[in-house]
This record gives structure tokens, C-alpha cells and sequence, in this order.
């Protein structure tokens, strides 16, 4: 197994988070950094977690899809105490009336459960697992991609470059760009809202901030937030099933 | 792929962007897509163009970055693993592909 967090801010962001994965602080699987988003342009990751499965001889044989160890984990408490009320940006979808919610959102699609006995599966079983793909077809399931979201992830690239040389403004600009090209793709945006939101509130859950706090909605500068579009999203739809 | 300048050779084309510039054109893995010119006449808005990626330019700084290819509307043009190069906490070098010949499961996931 190999980790990568997709986070630009530098390594200090992930630290806890990868010494937590080992009891001596120091996990035995590669556990990895990728600034740069590399795994979105390269692979066609779009949210976190995602999960790409390559066999013995370099070949991809699930590409990009939503994994877990496990069942769904409860959010620490100290968290949740933590986050500010927070509102709407101005731009952003209204929750529709009598919809699912962002948590029951954030809960559907992806069979987390069975997740994990699908990679034994391939574990144990290699080509003759029935969760292992064609090449054509691990082409045809990876992510959508055309030319206006080849832009959104070059102003991406720039974004990050900028946010990194301290020019946040012009950096927020080409976030804006790269979320308007490419809307459903998580990482690029709430890597951009996250950083916003740290930047408001810090504090050890800063960067789960990815909306403006209430009373602050006109100064977000992006044109949706976290809450507001996962809630307008149908059920299934956020961690799609593709098992 | 960020760059300062577009007046890029082949060699750093392909180093930026996993894509060979060779007699039978751009080729990534086992897909080669024709070019017109050869590799000495290698021109990166052309190749660039004929392999659906994007380049923008910040207009303040000038720094432009060469989005990824988009043949065939997927975002996997092949099968193939491309190289991944990145750092752990401590600053060392992994390369996805010194794990061949093992399983390999990558999870990206982010402190956000």
C-alpha cells in the first residue's frame, strides 16, 4: 500500500495524520506527499479517499475509484466542538427542500464494508479476481476528461504555484478557473476552500473549514463551499459505487 | 507541467508531461499519436494542441502550466501506470515504479 496526501501547504498539514497510521510514529508503507495534485492529472483521482489498484507488472487494473478500510468512523468529538457555525457562500446551491442532507450524502454510494474483501480478493485470486479490469475497460471507468478540464487543471497548477509564492489573490483566481472548468472534481476544490477556511479560523481543525463562518458569507471569495454543494448532490452520487 | 518559459526542447516536454517525443510521434506507454515535424522540429503549442492539453499563462508572473492530455475524453489514455515521483515527510525520493513486480494499492486521501 502507498499513501499520498493531497495537500499543498507543506508537510507539516499531513504529519500527524501519518505518524498516527503506526504505533512508532513511523508507518512501514510509503506514505507520501503530493503537493502538486499529481495523482488528479496523472490518474484521474478526483476526491479523497480514492483508491487505484496497479498489478505486478505496472498496469492498472482498477483506476480511481472511493475505498475504505472499513465502515463509516464517527468524526472526534473535539472536532466537531471545534468547527464555527458556518454559512453559505453567496453563489453556491440552495439545499433543496426535503433533500437527503450532506451526511446522508457523505454516507451513500461506495460499499465501504466490502471494500476491503474486494482487495483480498484480488490479494489472493490476482487476474482471475472479478474485480479485475481489462485494460479497455480500466480506460473506459477512469474519470471524464476533455479539453476544458485539461484548463481547469493547468489553472490548478498555477493556483498552487501562486497560493505557495504568498500570492493568494492571484491564486484564488485561478482556483475559481479550475472549479468552474472542472466542478466535479472534489480535490481541486476543497483543497481551495480548505486553505481559505484554516487562513479564518486555524486551530487544529482549521483546514476542515471549507465554507465561510456566519456573518462572513460576502468575503468568501470562491463561488460555493463544502455544505452547500454536497447537500444539492444526489444520494450516490459523492462517492460513486463501482464495485 | 509548470514552466517559465515555452520555449521548451522534447527532453523537457517529456519530462514534464510523460510524453516521448519519437520518429512516430507522441508516445506515452504503447499510444503514440502521430505529430507532424520531427522531434528536432518540436514545437510545444503544436504538440501540445494535437494531444488535447491546455496551457495557461498567468498574466502577472508569465508562469505557464501545460495541463494533462485529454485523448479519447478519459483521463487514462492507457492502462500503463505512469511513473509517480514524490517525497514522504522526511524529504526521500519514491518512484512508483520501484515497487514492480508487487501489487501496488495507492490511496490518496488529504488533512481537509
Amino acid at each position: 500500500m502507498v499513501t499520498a496526501s493531497l495537500e499543498l501547504s507543506g508537510p507539516e498539514a499531513s504529519r500527524r495524520y501519518i505518524e498516527a497510521a503506526h504505533p512508532s510514529g513511523r508507518p512501514t508503507h510509503p506514505s507520501l506527499l503530493d503537493p502538486t495534485h499529481q495523482l488528479d492529472a496523472l490518474f484521474g483521482v478526483v476526491n479523497i479517499p480514492n483508491v487505484i489498484w496497479i498489478d505486478e507488472q505496472g498496469v492498472i487494473v482498477r483506476p480511481p475509484e472511493p475505498g475504505w478500510p472499513g465502515g463509516r468512523q464517527e468524526l472526534p468529538k473535539e472536532m466537531l466542538a471545534e468547527m464555527p457555525d458556518l454559512g453559505r457562500a453567496p453563489g453556491a446551491p440552495a439545499e433543496p427542500v426535503d433533500g437527503p442532507g450532506m451526511w446522508a450524502v457523505l454516507g451513500s454510494g461506495q460499499d465501504r464494508l466490502s471494500y476491503p474483501d474486494a482487495i483480498r480478493d484480488w490479494v489472493n485470486n490476482g487476474a482471475d479476481s472479478p474485480f479485475v479490469m481489462s485494460p479497455r475497460e480500466v480506460i473506459a471507468a477512469s474519470q471524464p476528461r476533455d479539453a476544458a478540464m485539461s484548463q481547469g487543471a493547468a489553472h490548478f497548477e498555477l493556483a498552487n504555484h501562486l497560493w505557495r509564492a504568498g500570492n493568494r489573490d492571484g491564486a484564488i483566481e485561478h482556483f475559481n478557473e479550475c472549479h468552474r472548468l472542472q466542478p466535479d472534481n472534489w480535490t481541486y476544490r476543497r483543497q481551495a476552500w480548505s486553505l481559505v477556511g484554516n487562513d479564518r479560523v486555524g486551530g487544529d481543525y482549521g483546514r476542515f473549514v471549507q465554507g465561510p463562518v456566519v456573518g462572513e458569507e460576502e468575503d468568501w471569495p470562491f463561488e460555493s463551499d463544502f455544505r452547500s454543494e454536497v447537500s444539492s448532490r444526489a444520494v450516490g452520487s459523492y462517492y460513486p459505487s463501482t464495485l | 507541467m509548470l514552466t517559465d518559459t515555452l520555449e521548451l526542447t522534447a527532453e523537457q516536454f517529456a519530462a514534464g508531461t510523460g510524453w516521448g517525443i519519437k520518429p512516430q510521434g507522441a508516445c506515452k506507454a504503447e499510444v503514440c499519436v502521430p505529430l507532424d515535424g520531427s522531434a528536432a522540429d518540436f514545437n510545444v503549442r503544436a504538440v501540445a494542441e494535437r494531444l488535447g492539453m491546455a496551457i495557461v499563462t498567468d498574466a502577472t508572473t508569465a508562469m505557464s502550466a501545460i495541463g494533462p492530455e485529454s485523448l479519447g475524453e478519459r483521463a487514462l489514455a492507457t492502462a500503463q501506470a505512469p511513473e509517480l515521483v514524490l517525497e514522504d515527510l522526511d524529504g526521500n525520493e519514491f518512484r512508483l515504479s520501484s515497487l514492480r513486480g508487487q501489487k501496488v494499492v495507492i490511496v490518496s486521501w488529504a488533512p481537509y
